[in-house]
């Protein structure tokens, strides 16, 4: 673009380009010859993307269990009665679920637990934390946000460590998973990788704990009080002092709230050296510690292994999406190919040239 | 002028009650009986400044919250910082602030201007003679009374009255160009009695006051007294008129200096008095806006009520209100169940506001003023002659320039070229034509050309005499030494061209005008010899008695008055007998489009001069209703005169006159010439600029067809029926009034001022009282009408009515002169010529042009430009905030209620401010849907837009539906997909706020690639900003979310963006739903470019090709 005045007479009007409003401008217009090769194009694109994510979908296996124990369905229903409207902690209550596979349940296997009408996205609660406490600030820690509130201090008027409503209802069953090569041979642990459950940066960067005093983190902990609802204090959430107090990545991972009531998160994965391939043909048992009410508010709990692709767990959604909108796309191309040459026929006289 | 119509501020209250004012010249009283009750007067400071540095804040926010938009932000923005609302107050704080910020600023330096220009005004140095002293003041110390000393090319600091000046007859010559826009030079002049008082000491005895009017607004209009007091003599009482009075703002010019005396001082000016702003014009659009405003209103409160009443359905299970995990505060447990639901529904209101944006209403303004530049920058509206280009006055109306439906032309100087020249003459029935060939020196019979006959040759010589006579032409010397007279270096000067024209015309016959000097005309006649003659009276002309009169005294003594004016206001004055043979002449001249004007005369003997003399005296020393009663008095003398002859002047018409109207009628628009000339001269023109078509049939109504009998209602009324009749006959459906055009019979109407205030002002008992309905269907009806005879506020009159008629169509005024000034600022779009007749029209005027056929350019391609612009803007803005908040609101239905907000903060605050704002802004300058050439050549294309059909409620809710649809499937198909148990292939999880981002994701998206579709003219910028917006908002997205940001307590968006993006699935529901939310539109183009595929059509549309076209036209 050159911009260029010109001089003679001070009142006379620049002739540019711009100012004329003449501006080389590219003018396109989707007639009918651009556009309908374009929805035979798109569509028959997104009846490939379609298929093809419909075929990863389905190769992506699942198996999920509802443990909530309602009254008659599963083996957790003590469990659930014992638990039922009581606030936590509770006393460990233990129940099993087991499944058998008949073939090679392909890797890598991820355990995942869903709760459902758990209002994880209530405004109230999302907002119940303290960044700036989590990510191990000193004064944070004694002076939690007012958002916490109530489980901002404890009555004796301690701060709570980690503070809020997300922190302070941390999801606390915890699963155990068994394996019988042989029927009725010994049952032997399948190892769970609790690590790596959680985003990199958010366990690296967005969480900290606050500085060990003298080494421990216990001390770092001192003159603050546990979530009322925890069984023990943040820095013996695991033994693995990598995995403990607010780096802990179960934690990590119930702290990033979730989008919709019923939600899934990762509890861990299954990559132990002799099960790097998948799940082996046999039968499991997951041993469940059921410590978490969900009847209270009328919610559920599943237990889901699910096999993950290049495309993220099991949906069906984008491939149908893809295939519906695809045939759309050809059909909508088909009626206007008919409008068209209607059309062209109707005035096709002087038509044939261009 | 005639509408100055504002009201008079008041200084002083006990001015009100006070007719008249009394002041002391030099301050000093004189010796007067009665008792003297002194007056206050205000002080001579010009303050044109709105604010001072004390009240700017608070005045200032005031005025700008009396915005109903602005005011609605405050309420959003108070209520989020009282209630705890789920947005911080920042989200609409900020832009708020911004919005107010900006318009404070430049409200702020405009009046930091004005304050600069006040102080420079109110300091400027004055000298003051005080009791025969010569002393230096400021300008805002004079007072009224004071007598001021004013230079050469000075301007006068207040009104004042001439007293004296260097020039020995006491006159002054100034312009009052900065004031109305007439640059000739005008005689002021002072009454006889103080003119000799040239010396400052001179003033230290004068004992003398004067009494005036209270001060008005209108600049033509004085009328005052001075009483002269001397020692042991009765006073002297002399009128004063509006030529004795020197306003503030005008200019001396030609004289070394005057004195004066202070009559109306500071903001009593009649300057000051005419500064009032003009009433604000408001445009359609504008009306449409607000209507869809309250259906957003309507719709934000029935979201958040619907929300509301909802929240506590859901909550009335107890698990779903308080669940264990998530118990409330004490606090919130014991607030009244009342306030908290109301709390809750501002809540839902502050989270849903967004569907108002308060930057729609930055960037209409914005658009509009910065669009306004591409008129004023046109090339195609630049002059050479008067070496102009167009001028906007304002920018609201950009818009409304594509929506005229009715034009109301004046004819003269608008339609025509108002350079007058002298056709032709008829003396005595003699019809007289000056010779083709120029013929140097005046022999007896050189300069006359007879066609066949001769008149006598005495009756020659009066006629020419009375054309260098009558009239009120000045003349102006190149060369400054008196008593030498060249013709070449006479310059004539005149407010009206007819008279430049009739005096050149008497000169082409050997009489030639000289000029004025101690009230004696001189005059060059055929003989070479120079007549002078002096000059008693002058009777003005004006609008109401259309003539003009002078009373002379030739060097032998006799009395004369000569009279010119229109044949009507003539003939009836003339002895009968005399008026056969002219007007024969008058009509056919007038058939051809020339401007007629009858000369006759009078003699007087002494006696009855003295008479004569008296009465107008006395007419002109009246302070009250002195216009009155001079025009009886001037009614009285000019009759019984003897006609000589006529005139006619030719008023060629402009270039591309004919071309112009006809487009603009093909375009849907109805023309109407609205002037002062007679009938048939108007007439002639409206054929020869193809107003009436040889086809038109004309229906007249006018005092020829009515008749000037008594039964003059009865057959109006007779009329109106006839025609009302005939034309809803050929009208059965109202509908086809525009596209019938051309098929049906067109009708032409004819209607003159007196008849039209006959309907217009008819008497209550009359039977005419309900015909103004029928009248106005008959002028629906009608492709033309032509009013003639017109008084400017009957034109104003008649814009208002036609205004004011069901559907209230967008009337444009366009002319020159300053009697349309009136219907100017009547009409919604007010048009100035910048013509010959002054700069008035231009300067009340919303936009000026230099000639009447740029308004084809003007209206056609700008106007339709505009409108389309700000049409696609507004509904644009609407659609992409509904797009943005119904997910939102959507989403409530998923989280209890609880206004839990979907996006991030900073996207709220964003969305509109970054990035979709400039897209939009860019389209609404640049875009061009069909090319300017195209839509100049084509003045069909205009009724496309006609009757505010993109702004229209059915374009409205295509618009809203698209939205709502847009809206639905990005939060859906987001939805369904976050119900995959990940969607990252190492299987960790999303929260809340990476669906909230991928819904942002989409939207951006979609609204930005929706305006790139609708873009039709692809300039670079457009590229620019389209694919800049979204680069920046990618950008935008990693940063925000790449930092741990100190100052926020939250960090919800850390690294939310970047995991987003790792995800393939997110990705290409991203793809899949962008491409769904456009498959409405795309499918909508789609079918109407199938279907126009005729290659006839498609090269009046667009280019069919994808291709980047240059326009080659040799722009830089």
């Amino acid at each position: 673009m050159a911009w260029s005045a010109t001089s003679p007479g001070a009142n006379q009007p620049d002739n540019t380009a711009f100012t004329q409003q003449r501006l080389p401008a590219w003018q396109p217009l989707l007639s009918a010859g651009i556009t309908l090769p374009l929805f035979f194009c798109v569509g028959l694109a997104f009846i490939g993307l379609g298929l093809g994510l419909y075929y990863s979908s389905n190769g992506i296996k699942e198996i999920e269990y509802d443990y909530t124990g309602e009254p008659g369905i599963g083996n957790c229903t003590a469990c659930a009665r014992v638990g039922e409207r009581v606030a936590p902690p509770h006393p460990n209550c233990t129940c099993q679920w087991c499944f058998s596979l008949p073939e090679l349940f392909q890797g890598p296997v991820f355990l995942y637990y869903e709760l459902s009408n758990f209002y994880q996205n209530n405004r109230r609660y999302v907002v119940s934390r303290d960044d700036e406490q989590l990510s191990g600030l000193a004064s944070a820690l004694r002076h939690p946000a007012n958002e916490c509130a109530p489980y901002q201090r404890t009555p004796t008027g301690l701060p709570i460590a980690p503070c809020g409503a997300i922190a302070n209802s941390l999801f606390n069953d915890s699963f155990k998973l068994l394996y019988q090569r042989q029927p009725n041979g010994p049952y032997d642990e399948v190892p769970l990788d609790r690590t790596g459950i959680a985003w990199w940066t958010d366990y690296h960067v967005k969480f900290h704990n606050p500085a060990p005093i003298n080494g421990s983190l216990k001390l770092a902990f001192h003159g603050t009080a546990k979530p009322p609802n925890w069984p023990r204090p943040v820095y013996d959430l695991s033994p693995d002092p990598n995995n403990t107090g607010f780096v802990n990545q179960d934690f990590v991972v119930w702290m990033r709230t979730a989008a919709l009531p019923t939600f899934r998160k990762l509890y861990a994965r299954i990559r132990h050296v002799n099960y790097s391939a998948g799940l082996p043909r046999g039968t499991y048992c997951v041993n469940i510690t059921y410590n978490y009410p969900v009847l209270a508010f009328g919610g559920q709990k599943r237990i889901i292994f699910s096999s993950i692709s290049w495309m993220g767990g099991k949906n069906p959604f984008l491939g149908i999406a893809y295939l519906t909108f695809g045939s759309l796309c050809i059909i909508t191309g088909f009626v206007m190919l008919i409008v068209y040459i209607r059309y062209q026929d109707e005035n096709g006289d002087g038509d044939e040239d261009e | 002028m005639d509408m100055a119509l504002t009201p008079v501020p008041e200084c002083g209250v006990e001015d009100q009650r006070l007719v008249a004012r009394t002041i002391f010249i030099g301050q000093q009283l004189v010796p007067e009986p009665e008792s003297y009750v002194p007056e206050k007067f205000c002080n001579n400071r010009i303050v044109s400044s709105k604010y001072t540095i004390w009240n700017f804040l608070p005045k200032n926010l005031f005025e700008q919250f009396r915005r109903i938009a602005n005011f609605y932000f405050l309420i959003i923005f108070l209520v989020q910082v009282t209630v705890d609302t789920p947005t911080s107050p920042i989200t609409s704080g900020l832009p708020l602030f911004f919005v107010i910020t900006v318009t404070a600023i430049k409200q702020g330096y405009e009046d930091w201007l004005r304050h600069r220009a006040d102080k420079e005004v109110n300091e400027s140095i004055v000298y003051v003679i005080e009791k025969g002293r010569r002393l230096k003041k400021e300008s805002e110390a004079i007072e009224v009374g004071d007598i001021v000393e004013v230079q050469a090319d000075e301007t006068f600091p207040c009104d004042l009255i001439l007293l004296s000046s260097s020039n020995e007859d006491g006159t002054c010559y100034v312009t009052t160009a900065s004031l109305d826009g007439e640059s000739n030079c005008k005689t002021q002049y002072s009454v006889r009695d103080t003119s000799s008082l040239n010396t400052i000491h001179s003033y230290g005895k004068i004992s003398a006051t004067i009494e005036c009017e209270q001060p008005q607004p209108d600049l033509y209009k004085f009328i005052g007294r001075i009483n002269i007091y001397r020692k042991n003599v009765d006073p002297v009482v002399r009128s004063l008129g509006p030529e004795n009075l020197l306003l503030k703002g005008a200019t001396l010019k030609n004289t070394k200096k005057i004195y004066g005396v202070a009559v109306y001082t500071g903001m009593e000016t009649k300057m000051a008095l005419n500064y009032q702003g003009k009433s604000q014009k408001r445009s359609a659009v504008e009306k449409s806006i607000n209507g869809f405003l309250i259906v957003y209103l309507c719709l934000l409160v029935s979201k958040a009520a619907i929300c509301t009443t909802l929240k506590y359905v859901w909550q009335s299970v107890t698990h779903n209100d308080e669940p264990w995990y998530n118990e409330k505060t004490k606090h919130d447990r014991e607030t009244i169940k009342v306030l908290k639901v109301f709390t809750d529904f501002l809540s839902f209101m502050v989270l849903f506001n967004f569907i108002i944006p308060v930057s729609m209403y930055v960037t209409v303004e914005m658009q509009k003023f910065l669009g306004s530049f591409f008129i004023a920058w046109d090339k195609d509206f630049y002059d050479e002659e008067i070496k102009e280009g167009a001028l906007v006055n304002t920018s609201d109306l950009n818009e409304e320039l594509g929506q005229v439906e009715y034009v109301f032309t004046d004819k003269t100087g608008t339609l025509t070229e108002n350079t007058m020249e002298f056709i032709e003459c008829c003396i005595d029935g003699h019809r007289y034509k000056p010779d083709p060939v120029e013929t140097e020196g005046f022999s007896e019979t050189d300069g006359i050309q007879p066609d066949s006959s001769r008149a006598e040759k005495s009756r020659e010589q009066l006629f020419l005499r009375a054309l260098c006579l009558c009239h009120t032409v000045e003349t102006q010397m190149k060369d400054d030494i008196d008593g030498i007279f060249e013709d070449t270096e006479l310059t004539y000067i005149s407010s009206s061209p007819d008279e430049i024209a009739l005096v050149k015309g008497a000169k082409k016959y050997g009489y030639t005008y000289l000029g004025i000097k101690d009230y004696r005309m001189r005059l060059e006649n055929q003989q070479n010899e120079i007549e002078e003659y002096e000059l008693l009276h002058t009777l003005p002309f004006d609008s109401a008695r259309r003539r003009m009169s002078v009373i002379v005294r030739n060097a032998r003594g006799d009395i004369f008055l000569f009279c010119k004016g229109a044949d009507s206001t003539i003939f009836p004055r003339v002895q009968r007998g005399q008026i056969e043979m002219t007007k024969v002449h008058v009509e056919r001249n007038a058939l051809d489009g020339y401007r007629t004007l009858c000369v006759a005369y009078k003699e007087y003997t002494r006696e009855e001069y003295r008479i004569i003399n008296q009465k107008i005296l006395e007419a002109k020393m009246a302070l009250q209703d002195r216009e009155e009663k001079l025009e009886k008095v001037f009614d009285e003398i000019e009759n019984d005169m003897n006609l000589i002859g006529a005139t006619a002047v030719e008023d060629r018409l402009q270039d591309q006159a004919a071309e112009t109207i006809e487009a603009l009628h093909k375009a849907g628009m109805k023309v109407w010439v609205l002037t002062g000339d007679k009938m048939e001269t108007a007439k002639s023109t409206c054929y020869a600029c193809r107003l009436f078509q040889t086809n038109t049939e004309l229906l007249e109504l006018t005092s020829r067809t009515i008749g000037s009998s008594e039964r003059k209602e009865e057959r109006l009324h007779e009329l109106l029926v006839d025609y009302h009749k005939k034309l809803l006959f050929d009208f059965p459906k109202r509908r086809s009034i525009k596209k019938g055009w051309g098929e049906h019979q067109e009708y032409g109407l004819i209607i003159d001022g007196s008849t039209l205030s006959l309907i217009l002002n008819a008497s209550q008992d009359s039977i005419l009282t309900n015909y103004k309905a029928i009248f106005l269907q008959i002028c629906i009806h009608c492709t033309a009408v032509l009013c003639c005879r017109m008084a400017p506020l009957q034109k104003a009159q008649i814009v208002k009515m036609v205004k004011n008629i069901k559907g209230s169509p967008i009337t444009l005024s366009i002319g020159d002169g300053a009697n349309d000034v009136s219907m100017i600022l009547e009409s919604h779009v007010g048009i100035g010529i910048k013509g010959k007749e002054g700069r008035q029209a231009a300067r009340n005027s919303d936009y000026a042009v230099p000639k009447f056929k740029h308004l084809r350019k003007l209206l056609l391609a700008h106007g339709h430009l505009y409108y389309v612009r700000i049409a696609h803007l507004v509904q644009y803005f609407f659609y992409k905030n509904l797009c943005f908040i119904l997910p939102q609101f959507l989403y409530q239905f998923f989280c209890g209620f609880s206004q839990q907000p979907l996006y991030d903060a900073a996207y709220l605050t964003m969305y509109n401010i970054c990035f979709t704002s400039l897209p939009i802004l860019a389209y609404s300058l640049l875009e061009q849907h069909i090319s300017i050439d195209v839509l100049t050549a084509d003045p069909r294309l205009y009724m496309r837009i006609s009757d505010n059909a993109k702004l229209k409620w059915g374009p409205f809710f295509y618009w809203m539906f698209l939205s709502a649809f847009e809206g639905t499937v990005f939060f859906f198909g987001t939805y369904f997909l976050y119900q995959a148990t990940s969607l990252e292939e190492n299987g960790k999880g999303f929260g809340n706020w990476t669906f909230g981002t991928t819904v942002y994701t989409v939207l951006v998206f979609t609204v930005t690639l929706k305006l790139a579709m609708d873009t039709r003219f692809w300039t670079w910028i457009n590229h620019f900003v389209i694919w800049g917006s979204l680069v920046f908002y990618v950008f935008f997205s990693f940063f925000w979310g790449g930092i741990i940001w100190p100052f926020l307590r939250q960090q919800r968006m850390y690294f939310v963006f970047a995991h987003m993006v790792t995800s393939v699935s997110t990705w290409l529901a991203v793809i899949l739903l962008i491409f769904v939310g456009l498959f409405p539109e795309i499918l909508m183009i789609v079918v109407k470019n199938v279907r126009r595929r005729t290659p006839k059509a498609s090269n009046l549309e667009l280019p069919m090709l994808v291709s980047y076209k240059t326009i080659g036209n040799g722009y830089v």
